[in-house]
């Protein structure tokens, strides 16, 4: 008879039917995937092969990838900027008006995301409200195309994620202990340089954190990559559904995935060693 | 003591205030935007509207293939939560108090889903089927959802777990309650409202799912995020700015609740 095991832990068996589950539907489908992924060609009959692989290396294929992490780059950094302002001013504002501000912040996160593009193809549209203010003030003649522009998406990606952003932000700024601020500011430091010696480092672990959930959200948002960036500009998500459903090129969308899959885990990889690292700056 | 208000710091202080303050209009813009432009009378998305009316509203009210989307929306929805929860909470209560290096695989597995691209899993759960010969239905919707919805309420429920407070459970044990009577009565009512945090996010989740919905639908089992879609690509319709105004209501009502019963953003926040 094994040993009895304490009444606060709970026996690990109980993970079995969601380890089954979890082994039978999302490690078996990255097998299938991998496996797929050598097939020479489109109708699945020479196996054994890297010919889909060297094609996503080319040229074409990287540049997607690149364009994919430079959009995850720019909407991350409008985002931090954005989501940061808002989560310095939220720990300064009295107690009874920050759960209105969280409400605020968490209602997109639990819109529709669908939903949540759509308002903003209707802000950015050619009779959308930007057009329509900056006709009005007569600083353009006729209505400016901001639908399927880059810095249109990037601005629509930056407010879609922003929740990411705050939430931890907001966490980190919180857990910073006030005496610092104001033992900054006895010590005659100005408002500016107690924010950029003291609350700035201090926040870093909040920092990655937003980061990491932004940047992630950011390459991977098919929806508003197509509806926002229209036919005209070409993201991995976009690339691996158009081989897979209108190409049938399963062996190549297999590839696109994988590559995708290894860049994000690249990427969660470097900010969780970033946030390990700057958690300890933070504690010192 | 006077303070010196520098040059930087008031450029620092008026700068980041505008920004918060911009940042906070953008937040709610959208929805904004959204209800209102539904309520237009004209047939384009033109804002502000020229004139208002519910014949949209009415539009909405005909759209059956909207409906159908939804109704098939709302079933899968329901059906992950429910699988998410029983399978989520048998798991987190097996991790959470546990130390073995088990235990910690299994939350990275567990967990996993949550980092890496849902569109990748989707594609590999379409092939992965075919390959065993399920055609794609509800309830291939209802696994792959599951998949990626488990995470948030192993998450809730984990983290509500960690505040139980482990002398309850010692105490009730030398009470002479077994294992299943203390879960009953201690351990389940204090981290009820975490499960249904956990639950509640799981099926907002389900019913926004796009990622994996794109693989693992057909026409029998039309999804509504994929439907709204797939009708913005075709043409900008203001059905669907109804539509998505219906949404964002019942969305705002249920989070309303949630906050009441279980104190959703502190959980979200965790």
């Amino acid at each position: 008879m094994t040993q009895r095991l304490p009444v606060t832990v709970y026996p690990l068996w109980l993970a079995s039917p969601l380890a089954l589950a979890m082994l039978l539907f999302f490690v078996t489908p990255l097998l299938v995937l991998a496996f797929v992924s050598f097939y020479a060609d489109a109708g699945m009959t020479q196996w054994g092969t890297l010919a889909q692989w060297t094609k996503m290396f080319d040229a074409f294929g990287m540049s997607v990838l690149g364009d994919t992490l430079w959009l995850g780059v720019q909407v991350t950094a409008l985002c931090l900027v954005m989501g940061y302002a808002l989560a310095w001013v939220f720990v300064r504002l009295p107690e009874r008006l920050q759960p209105l501000v969280i409400f605020i912040v968490m209602l997109p996160l639990l819109t529709s995301v669908v939903v949540r593009t759509f308002a903003w193809i209707v802000i950015l549209g050619r009779q959308g409200i930007i057009n329509a203010v900056l006709l009005d003030l007569g600083v353009i003649d006729s209505a400016a195309r901001l639908l399927y522009t880059r810095t249109g998406l990037v601005v629509t990606l930056a407010n879609v994620q922003l929740p990411l952003m705050v939430l931890p932000l907001i966490n980190a700024i919180q857990r910073i202990d006030p005496n610092l601020a104001d033992a900054s500011s006895s010590l005659g430091g100005s408002e500016w340089r107690t924010f950029r010696q003291i609350t700035l480092p201090l926040s870093l672990p909040g920092i990655v954190a937003g980061c990491l959930l932004t940047f992630a959200a950011a390459i991977t948002a098919f929806i508003s990559q197509s509806l926002i960036g229209g036919g005209q500009m070409l993201f991995m998500p976009m690339y691996l559904y158009q081989q897979a459903s209108a190409l049938s090129n399963y062996p190549f969308a297999a590839v696109i995935s994988l590559t995708f899959l290894a860049t994000v885990l690249v990427c969660v990889s470097a900010f969780n060693l970033l946030g390990r690292m700057s958690r300890g700056y933070a504690t010192t | 003591m006077a303070r010196r208000t520098d040059l930087p710091t008031l450029i620092f202080r008026v700068s980041i205030w505008t920004l918060a303050l911009l940042t906070l209009v953008l937040l709610i813009a959208p929805t904004l935007v959204v209800l209102i432009v539904s309520f237009t009378d004209g047939f384009s998305l033109k804002f502000p509207p020229p004139g208002y009316s519910l014949k949209w509203y009415g539009e909405l009210i005909d759209a059956s293939q909207l409906h159908f989307a939804a109704w098939n929306s709302i079933k899968v929805a329901l059906a992950t939560t429910v699988l998410s929860v029983v399978l989520g909470v048998c798991g987190a209560l097996a991790i959470a108090r546990s130390q073995t290096a088990m235990a910690r695989v299994l939350d990275s597995l567990f967990m996993s889903p949550l980092v890496l691209p849902a569109l990748a899993f989707g594609f590999a759960a379409l092939m992965t089927f075919s390959w065993i010969g399920m055609p794609v239905s509800a309830t291939t919707l209802v696994i792959g959802h599951s998949a990626v919805c488990v995470p948030y309420v192993i998450r809730t429920t984990t983290a509500a777990l960690a505040q139980l407070d482990p002398a309850l459970l010692e105490s009730s044990a030398s009470l002479g309650a077994n294992r299943w009577f203390t879960f009953r009565h201690v351990t389940l009512p204090s981290i009820r409202p975490g499960v249904m945090a956990g639950a509640f996010i799981a099926f907002m989740s389900s019913f926004d799912n796009v990622p994996v919905s794109l693989f693992l639908r057909d026409a029998r089992t039309d999804m509504l995020p994929i439907r709204m879609w797939q009708d913005l690509e075709g043409r900008l319709d203001v059905t669907i700015a109804a539509m998505s105004s219906v949404i964002i209501l019942i969305t705002l009502v249920m989070m309303i609740v949630m906050e009441r019963a279980v104190g959703l953003s502190r959980r979200l926040r965790q």
